[in-house]
């Protein structure tokens, strides 16, 4: 909890004339992105059950909870990964900027654009590291080579790797480090512009001193995106993000959503039993 | 929402951003589609020999088709042509043989494998085994030819180890799947209990493993009811009805090779019939196999 | 504790049976049948690697006729007439490379196809009893494929394609002239040979490339989707490329599959031993000479360089095995999930 002016600083570097609208939820801008009573189903079992959730943008939203609770699944949805599972559909709404995306007529291609996704394990394709940025921006058009470094190392600078990978963009992206090869997941997303990041647990394959790089660069990134990010660590939830969906298996086992709020709120003062309960460690 | 964020860092650096332009994407819709298409245009393309080779063969087989074909043997065109009854009992005396040889040492060589399987005879088992299943049929003719012909007779007893050597990996490789999924517990419980290698292994693991013992041979069985070209050079083939096994016998798939590359007509039609026979028999046997192992496997 | 000892699966049998004398564990050993028992199965697995070499050996021993008045010119020579001893190769190496591309040009692309359909596309209920269909042309007997060739493929399919090339680019006289669709045309040919083999060696590449493709880590699927990827562009870019290797040792094995092939040819190449440009021309290949020609060789030269072309049919499988292995298995060695 002690890390939470970090999150103040973070929020103090976005320049003042992108950010006019006061603090406070009450205050708070439309949402960049909005469920609206979102249930996802797996054929005909809910795995998600009416969660409506906010998210900011320019913020980090953490989704916490117990393992099993659907918090994947409700990320998922998001950039209508889940369409890839046969007999997944939803229920309820996702917005972005007031967008229904699963309305008839949008193009999963064009969501899952302007929404990326870094994953639990780092997937590198097994291509360059440099191939593995520029695979993104080459679906969308014929890029000069020099647009395309340019890309690629603007890409790289802001997922802090590019210091590291600059002497060995020709090497194979598998034989960078996990950490790094994050890194590379991050800036391989962020490399089509995205507007929204979504991160699945990104860190739980890596160890402490890879995981601490991401959550900085997490804290970098929102200056630009977006981010929703799925974790079970409640330690980084409270570290990094500026609000906080909990969610809880139901006896059904389908997940819902308990609580949202400030994370600051979430982690001190939190109105539900059971997430008081979780956030001490008391179970989960 | 979009005015008041047009001079936020992001909105400059999207100013520069990759143009999405929607040409190119209705491009990449339409090569989507059409690839996508393509490939069950494939699946569609390479099952079209499947059915009309079905087709064919049972139209036309079932013509010459009829009881006295089944029952009598070989008589010239001039007096009816006769029947294959001859080819039938050789072609079940051939694979009788073959299985009787391919199935004890397929299972003894899968024992093998499965206990040992990291040692330098295990890996080179393995390797064996590829390279048998893989080799041409008419080399391992050649091979047979070479080992018990040359010299000799043609004869029955040299057509069923050529076969034999085309069953042993089948048998091999799906009797090793099967062991393997064995559990270790099982086998050192009843070495633990006192029990010898033999007993372990044929009454503990190998009923364990039957269902793969069964289908393994009946997938071999299909794989050379068919094989014509490892029988020339062995069991050659004949007009009259055999069943010594140091003399040449005839075989179903040698009579359908002669028969159509013959130039009369009514030897043509029978043909027919006999692919009929040998297709019924493989489809029926790897339909099967298909079926018991799936049973198995739920 | 005496039949403990011989429980070799038991850590706790170990020490007991250490203080047993040598003589004592034999004579135990006999009686419970584990010596037997280790004997015959190393003899049955012995024999198995047995007749992998003895193919080899015994087919280099049988080819020593030609092997030792030829030499390497048996290879290269491409006079082949048997009634004068001359005995040349090069006409069916090069008839079984000529039908061997033909079929694989076809194959691959359609093989792939069936493979990328089965694997990516096709509801996962129906996608084993589709591949079971695509199996079973693997399980239609070689003969049956040349009766049908003969009867049925060459009038109706064979014929018309042949003729068309043959009107379109094989007349000198008008027209684009292509070598390779010159006359004359009979039916059987390169042509049908390749097409046939096309058919058959569609399973291989099939059944093999799609297990491969099946084996490719969902996280790379879905790291290519997450950036806006089609389907299609998943597939080709990402998904194929990973599986590159896997589906070259498909594409192999099934190459070893056309090579070897025997019955289906002899029935539709011709059987003609000359060298020529073109695929609608009648041809041999090593295979199918051997096949043809067994029933005619009377002299030991004759019959000696028949099993000299088995020996070398007998080199390129092995050798094409190998590769294949290879290659499929450091695909699935790479798959990361397996780790898990």
């Amino acid at each position: 909890m002690t890390e939470q002016p970090t999150q103040a600083a973070g929020m103090t570097i976005v320049p003042a004339g992108a950010e006019p609208a006061p603090r406070g939820p009450a205050a708070a801008p439309a949402p960049k992105m909005k469920t609206e009573s979102l249930s996802v189903y797996y054929s005909a079992f809910r795995a998600v059950a009416e969660v409506t959730l906010p998210m900011q943008d320019r913020k980090i939203t953490a989704i916490i909870g117990p393992s099993g609770c659907g918090k994947s699944t409700l990320l998922r949805s998001l950039n209508r990964m889940n369409d890839l599972v046969s007999g997944s559909h939803i229920e309820g709404k996702v917005t972005l900027d007031g967008e229904d995306l699963y309305a008839p007529g949008v193009d999963v291609v064009d969501v899952r654009r302007r929404i990326g996704m870094v994953f639990q394990r780092p997937n590198p394709f097994p291509k360059t590291i440099y191939e593995n940025v520029a695979f993104g921006p080459r679906l969308y058009g014929r890029i000069s080579k020099s647009e395309m470094d340019d890309i690629v190392e603007r890409s790289l600078r802001r997922a802090a790797l590019w210091d590291e990978v600059k002497d060995k963009l020709k090497q194979s992206g598998m034989a960078l480090s996990g950490g790094q090869q994050q890194r590379l997941c991050i800036a391989r997303a962020v490399a089509v512009e995205p507007e929204v990041v979504l991160m699945d647990e990104p860190c739980s394959a890596l160890d402490p001193v890879a995981t601490i790089k991401i959550e900085e660069l997490m804290q970098e990134l929102k200056k630009e995106y977006t981010i929703v990010i799925v974790t079970h660590n409640m330690q980084q939830a409270a570290r990094v993000s500026d609000f906080t969906a909990m969610m809880m298996m139901r006896p059904d086992r389908a997940g819902e959503m308990i609580e949202f709020s400030e994370t600051q709120t979430i982690f001190t003062k939190p109105k539900d039993k059971r997430t008081e309960d979780y956030v001490s460690g008391r179970f989960g | 929402m979009t005015t008041m964020m047009a001079q936020s860092p992001r909105e400059r650096m999207r100013a520069r951003r990759i143009q999405v332009s929607q040409a190119r994407e209705n491009t990449r819709r339409i090569v989507n589609a059409v690839m996508l298409g393509l490939t069950g245009v494939a699946t569609l393309l390479a099952l079209i020999p499947l059915v009309w080779i079905l087709i064919e063969v049972f139209a036309r087989g079932s013509q010459a088709m009829t009881l006295d074909f089944l029952t009598q043997t070989f008589k010239p065109t001039s007096m009816g042509g006769g029947g294959i009854w001859h080819a039938i009992v050789g072609t079940v005396i051939l694979i009788g043989l073959a299985s009787l040889m391919a199935v004890p040492i397929g299972i003894l060589a899968a024992f093998y494998v499965v206990q040992h399987p990291n040692t330098a005879i295990g890996l080179m088992v393995r390797f064996g085994t590829d390279v048998l299943s893989g080799l041409p049929s008419i080399v391992v003719g050649l091979f047979v030819y070479t080992l018990l012909v040359a010299g000799r007779s043609y004869s029955a007893i040299s057509g069923a180890v050529a076969l034999a050597i085309m069953m042993t990996p089948i048998v091999l490789r799906t009797t090793e799947e099967m062991l393997k999924l064995v559990p270790r517990s099982m086998r050192e419980a009843s070495l633990g209990l006192g029990a010898s290698e033999w007993k372990t292994s044929f009454s503990i693991m190998l009923p364990a493993a039957i269902t793969g013992v069964i289908t393994g041979l009946m997938l071999a069985i299909a794989r050379v009811s068919g094989e014509t070209a490892p029988l020339l050079f062995t069991a050659q083939g004949s007009n009259v009805f055999s069943t010594a096994l140091d003399r040449p016998i005839a075989s179903l798939p040698l009579t359908l090779f002669k028969y159509a590359v013959d130039p009369d007509v009514t030897r043509n039609a029978q043909a027919w019939a006999i692919a009929m026979i040998i297709v019924l028999t493989v489809l029926i046997l790897n339909i099967s196999a298909r079926l018991i192992a799936n049973r198995r496997s739920k | 504790m005496a039949s403990i000892s011989t429980g070799k699966g038991l850590r706790t049998a170990r020490p007991i049976s250490a203080r047993v004398t040598l003589n004592q564990r034999i004579g135990r050993a006999l009686q419970h049948g584990d010596i037997p028992y280790k004997g015959i199965i190393v003899l049955a697995a012995l024999s198995v690697i047995g007749l992998m070499v003895g193919v080899g050996v015994m087919l280099w021993i049988a080819s020593s006729v030609t092997r030792n008045s030829d030499g390497l010119g048996f290879i290269t020579a491409t006079e082949w007439n048997p009634v004068s001893d001359l005995f040349g190769a090069m006409p069916f190496i090069a008839g079984t490379i000529s039908t061997s591309i033909l079929a694989l040009v076809i194959a691959i692309p359609l093989g792939l196809g069936v493979a990328i359909f089965l694997a990516e596309l096709c509801p996962p209920r129906i996608r084993a009893p589709l591949g079971f269909l695509v199996e079973l042309l693997a399980a239609i007997p070689s003969v049956v494929y040349g009766a049908w060739g003969i009867f049925v493929f060459i009038p109706t399919v064979v014929k018309p394609v042949g003729e068309f090339l043959l009107n379109t680019f094989g007349d000198k006289s008008h027209g684009i002239f292509i070598p390779l669709f010159e006359g004359p045309f009979f039916g059987a040919s390169y042509l049908a040979a390749g097409l046939i083999l096309a058919v058959m060696i569609v399973p291989t590449i099939t059944a093999i490339s799609r297990d491969v493709l099946l084996a490719v880590p969902k996280a790379q699927r879905e790291g290519a989707y997450g950036l806006g990827s089609t389907q299609w562009e998943t597939i080709w870019q990402v998904v194929l490329p990973y599986a590159l290797s896997g589906i070259l040792g498909a594409v192999i094995l099934g190459l070893g599959r056309a090579l070897g092939e025997t019955m289906a040819v002899t029935m539709v190449i011709g059987n003609v031993a000359q060298l020529s440009t073109s695929i609608l021309s009648p041809g041999y290949t090593m295979a199918s000479v051997i096949a043809n020609e067994w029933g005619e060789s009377r002299t030991p030269a004759y019959s000696s360089a028949l099993i000299e072309i088995g020996l070398m049919l007998f080199f390129m499988s092995l050798l094409l095995n190998l590769l294949a292995r290879l290659l499929v298995w450091s695909v699935s060695r790479r798959n990361p999930d397996q780790r898990v």
